[in-house]
């Protein structure tokens, strides 16, 4: 699933742009240094082809319903790391535009969640010491399989993380992941056997085709796991830092969503059935029980809640007042200059400047 | 939605990118810079503005009248993309119910209001990402990202692909239609149709991409791309970037829906 | 005038999975000729081609453009002699815009952005195309891609034009504009198709090749009216011969 821009904060945004953009600027760097020109109309219509192949429809057995491919797994096996990350991003920076699949800024968090976990992560670590010399068709339905699985669930995670730090959704942790994670783990599954099904087809028609990528694309030999551990905790202190100068800077923002989701201070409630059950079913699986976000009444931690819960947009019936007023006026003032400017134009003819 | 359907879409906003009005004769930088800026000022809001945005509606609506954009088109774009983020925004008033106000008896909840807030934020964001497609030749997009700085393989990789897209989907379509006709009426295929569907097509992309560089290298290539489009930044797009910054400025600064709405009560 | 000569002398070409596609051939095509290639598919047609301009090198034998012997380090050199306009025009339009695409032979040549914008002007206009030149190439149909295609070539001013089934895929009309196009070029034209009537009205010379050897080399009005020849090349009279055959 893609991230939206509606459900994510500047800083989060932000934070993942910088990694992503970081990525794909060394991704260049070393694609320049030691790439085969031929690949470089290679990863173009490739890059279409993953686009066109997405649109491609097929029963995922055993539900009746319809899915598509990914893709970033068979690019990070045939076109490498490097070329494949920037493929990748390629492909999902035209859905965002054409499409408008998540958005312009949380693009930066689908690159990373659909491109740097299948070609840095999955791939390396996964896909090729599985493979590695005995590369018969089983071998690779196993490798495929597992690297789409965990890429995914990766993918999959850093949505939910993306958004609880966005602090624009209320679902908690725990209920978000339940949600998330099984439904990416069938996904992966169908990912994986597409993957393998196509690279293994490809190796029984023209297995030279494999060959000579592989000695076209550019060269991975230093991408080892300290590198990309090492990249990993870079983004991570930069992330880290990024989001908590935010903090500091509005208290209520990220605070507020963090001990929102983690654990509430008494608040007054409705009181239905809906509500009763998913809090007890909240508390059963209540991820990290002993975790000292949680506020209990009387300390200073939940008089502090307090003061913010009340200093919070608490909204009076005046104000709401003038709010749907103002906003009934505000919306009607726009929607004339926009129908008075289409008539203006269409009168203005050929003569017409704007 | 069928592979017909996204494949005619596709081809219909790109044919929209190259119309020419005023809002699409301004320079790609522009209109990228503008909607980047507009996105995040939208986005910044916290999670239960919603007369703070309301004024925001302003700019596609300009979009949409100077740029003669079919308003029914995009609108049935946003809702066809909107299902992830009402499906998690749509928890939100089940976990928040804290009482943020009540109007006329009416009780709203905290949690109906981010929901709502979510869905101004998307509706905003996601019509703008796409007017600025409609009103901006992809490669015109390409080549204000390239004058920003992003790299230069990135760029060439995006232009192919976007050269290719059209292509590569006729040659899908045509498999699409053959398996079809083929299929008696069953819906969609196994995977192992899928998969040979999707390998073949693959191999002949490959291909493709050889008769490619074949073509490139008869043609005097040797490795560098030449991009070379001039495109002027001109009067109207410095006076559009000021208008815009200013305006982004002012009604994230200012609760516009506020003062309007207690200047009205003042009148009644 | 000896770089306007191509010259074939004894050319063989095996591909690496030991096809034999070239088995010893030879001609020679002097300044401004016009030949015609044809044969039945699987021939060595397009082998042939793709030696032209070097994007194959023969495994024996030698092809010599002008004055140069074509090897890996004159391949470059030969490129600008030879201009290849090959099948399928989606392959060669690859660029963002029409201007892009005619423009990206004359950048690699290094000229200044005034000479390029010069050569692609001339260009567009020779092939009618120049109102088309800020179009992306999936806007174009069939016949102004194949234009398009054209002027992308002849925008690097080479002496030999090599053409691969130039009007497959055209409506008779395109096809009719490609005729005279090609009419009214002063360069040497080397076309391969199946198309014979084409070559009637545009060649003057026929190279018949069959199992990658040349069978036939002589005028057109020898070999396209030599029904036993072409049909032994899974050809047969072009339609034009036929009708007048059936008429009178």
């Amino acid at each position: 699933m893609h991230m939206a821009d509606s459900l994510l904060s500047p800083a989060v945004g932000a934070a993942f742009w910088a990694g992503t953009s970081s990525a794909l600027a060394y991704s260049a760097k070393k694609c320049k240094a030691s790439m085969d020109e031929k690949m470089i109309p290679l990863m173009g219509v490739l890059g279409a082809f993953i686009f066109a192949a997405q649109m491609i429809n097929f029963t995922i057995p055993g539900t009746g319903s319809s899915g598509h491919i990914g893709g970033g797994m068979i690019l990070a096996v045939i076109l490498g790391p490097y070329a494949g990350f920037i493929v990748m991003a390629s492909v999902l920076t035209i859905q965002a535009f054409f499409f408008a699949d998540g958005g312009l800024l949380a693009l930066g968090c689908n690159i990373w969640n659909l491109g740097i976990y299948p070609c840095f992560i999955v791939y390396p670590l996964i896909y090729r010491p599985l493979v590695k010399g005995r590369n018969t068709s089983r071998r690779i339905a196993i490798a495929s399989v597992i690297s789409a699985v965990v890429g995914l669930q990766l993918g999959a995670f850093s949505v939910v993380l993306e958004t609880i730090f966005s602090g624009r959704s209320e679902l908690p942790f725990t209920t978000f992941v339940l949600l998330m994670q099984p439904v990416h783990l069938a996904i992966g599954l169908v990912e994986g056997l597409v993957t393998a099904g196509v690279i293994n087809f490809v190796y029984a028609a023209r297995p030279e085709i494999i060959e000579s990528i592989a000695s076209a694309r550019p060269l991975v030999t230093d991408l080892s796991m300290k590198k990309v551990f090492g990249g990993l905790l870079v983004v991570a202190v930069f992330t880290g830092g990024v989001l908590s100068w935010f903090a500091s800077a509005n208290p209520d923002g990220l605070e507020w969503s963090i001990a929102k989701t983690f654990g509430k201070p008494e608040l007054p409630e409705r009181n239905s059935r809906i509500e009763a059950l998913i809090k007890s079913l909240q508390n059963k699986t209540a991820f990290l029980p002993d975790y000292s976000f949680k506020k209990a009444e009387g300390s200073p931690d939940s008089a502090e809640a307090g003061k913010s819960e009340t200093s919070w947009p608490a909204i009076e019936a005046g104000t709401s007042a003038s709010g749907i007023i103002g906003s009934t006026l505000v919306l009607v003032s726009v929607l004339l200059i926009g129908v008075v400017i289409k008539l203006l134009r269409r009168k203005g003819g050929r003569n017409r400047i704007i | 939605m069928s592979f017909d359907e996204q494949y005619f879409k596709l081809g219909y906003i790109d044919t929209l990118s190259y119309k020419n009005t005023f809002i699409h004769r301004l320079d790609p930088r522009t209109k990228v810079i503008a909607t980047l800026a507009f996105v995040v000022t939208v986005v910044s809001f916290s999670k239960y503005a919603i007369t703070g945005l309301v004024p925001f509606f302003l700019f596609p609506v300009l979009m949409f009248a100077l740029g003669d954009i079919p308003v029914w088109f995009i609108l049935r774009k946003v809702l066809v993309v909107s299902v992830f983020a009402v499906f998690v925004g749509m928890f939100n008033p089940l976990f928040d119910s804290r009482v943020m106000f009540s109007f006329h008896g009416l009780q709203v909840t905290g949690g109906w209001i981010s929901f709502l807030s979510i869905i101004l934020k998307f509706l905003l964001t996601i019509s703008a990402a796409l007017l600025l497609i409609a009103t901006t030749s992809f490669p015109g997009i390409c080549h204000a990202l390239r004058k920003l700085g992003v790299p230069e393989l990135f760029i060439c990789q995006l232009l192919f692909l976007y050269r290719y897209i059209f292509v590569l989907m006729e040659e899908a379509m045509r498999m699409v239609r053959a398996r079809e006709m083929r299929s008696f009426g069953a819906r969609g295929q196994g995977l192992r149709t899928f998969v040979s569907l999707i390998g073949t097509l693959f191999l002949r992309t490959i291909e493709r991409a050889e008769r490619i560089y074949q073509s490139m290298l008869s043609r005097g290539f040797t490795g560098t791309m030449h991009i070379a489009k001039a495109y002027r930044f001109g009067g109207s797009d410095l006076v559009c970037l000021a208008v815009t910054g200013i305006a982004l400025f002012i009604l994230r600064t200012y609760d516009i829906v506020g003062i309007i709405g207690k200047q009205a009560e003042r009148m009644f | 005038m000896s770089h306007h000569i191509m010259e074939f002398k004894d050319v063989f070409f095996r591909y690496p999975d030991g096809t034999e596609a070239l088995n010893g051939v030879s001609f020679r095509i002097t300044h401004g000729e016009c030949v015609g290639i044809v044969g039945a598919n699987g021939a060595g047609k397009s082998t042939l081609l793709m030696q032209m301009n070097g994007y194959m090198l023969p495994s024996d034998g030698a092809v010599t453009i002008g004055d140069l012997q074509l090897t890996k380090k004159t391949r470059l050199e030969i490129r600008k002699k030879v201009g290849v306009v090959f099948q399928n025009p989606d392959d060669q339009l690859f660029m963002p815009t029409v201007y892009d695409d005619v423009a990206f032979g004359p950048l690699n040549l290094e000229m200044s952005a005034e000479r390029v914008k010069e050569r692609v002007t001339e260009a567009l206009q020779t092939v009618g195309c120049l109102h088309l030149r800020e179009k992306p190439p999936h806007h174009l149909s069939g016949g102004q891609k194949r234009a398009v295609a054209i002027a992308t070539v002849i925008a690097m001013a080479p002496d030999i034009l090599v053409m691969d089934e130039p009007s497959s895929n055209l409506d008779p009309k395109s096809r009719r504009y490609l005729i005279r196009l090609l009419n009214g070029f002063n360069h040497t034209k080397i076309i391969a198709t199946h198309d014979l009537d084409f070559i009637l009205e545009v060649c003057k010379r026929c190279i018949v090749i069959k199992d990658g050897r040349i069978v036939a080399d002589g005028s057109v009005s020898d070999i396209l009216t030599d029904k036993v020849l072409l049909e032994e090349n899974n050809l047969e009279l072009p339609l034009s011969v036929q009708n007048t055959g059936r008429s009178s």
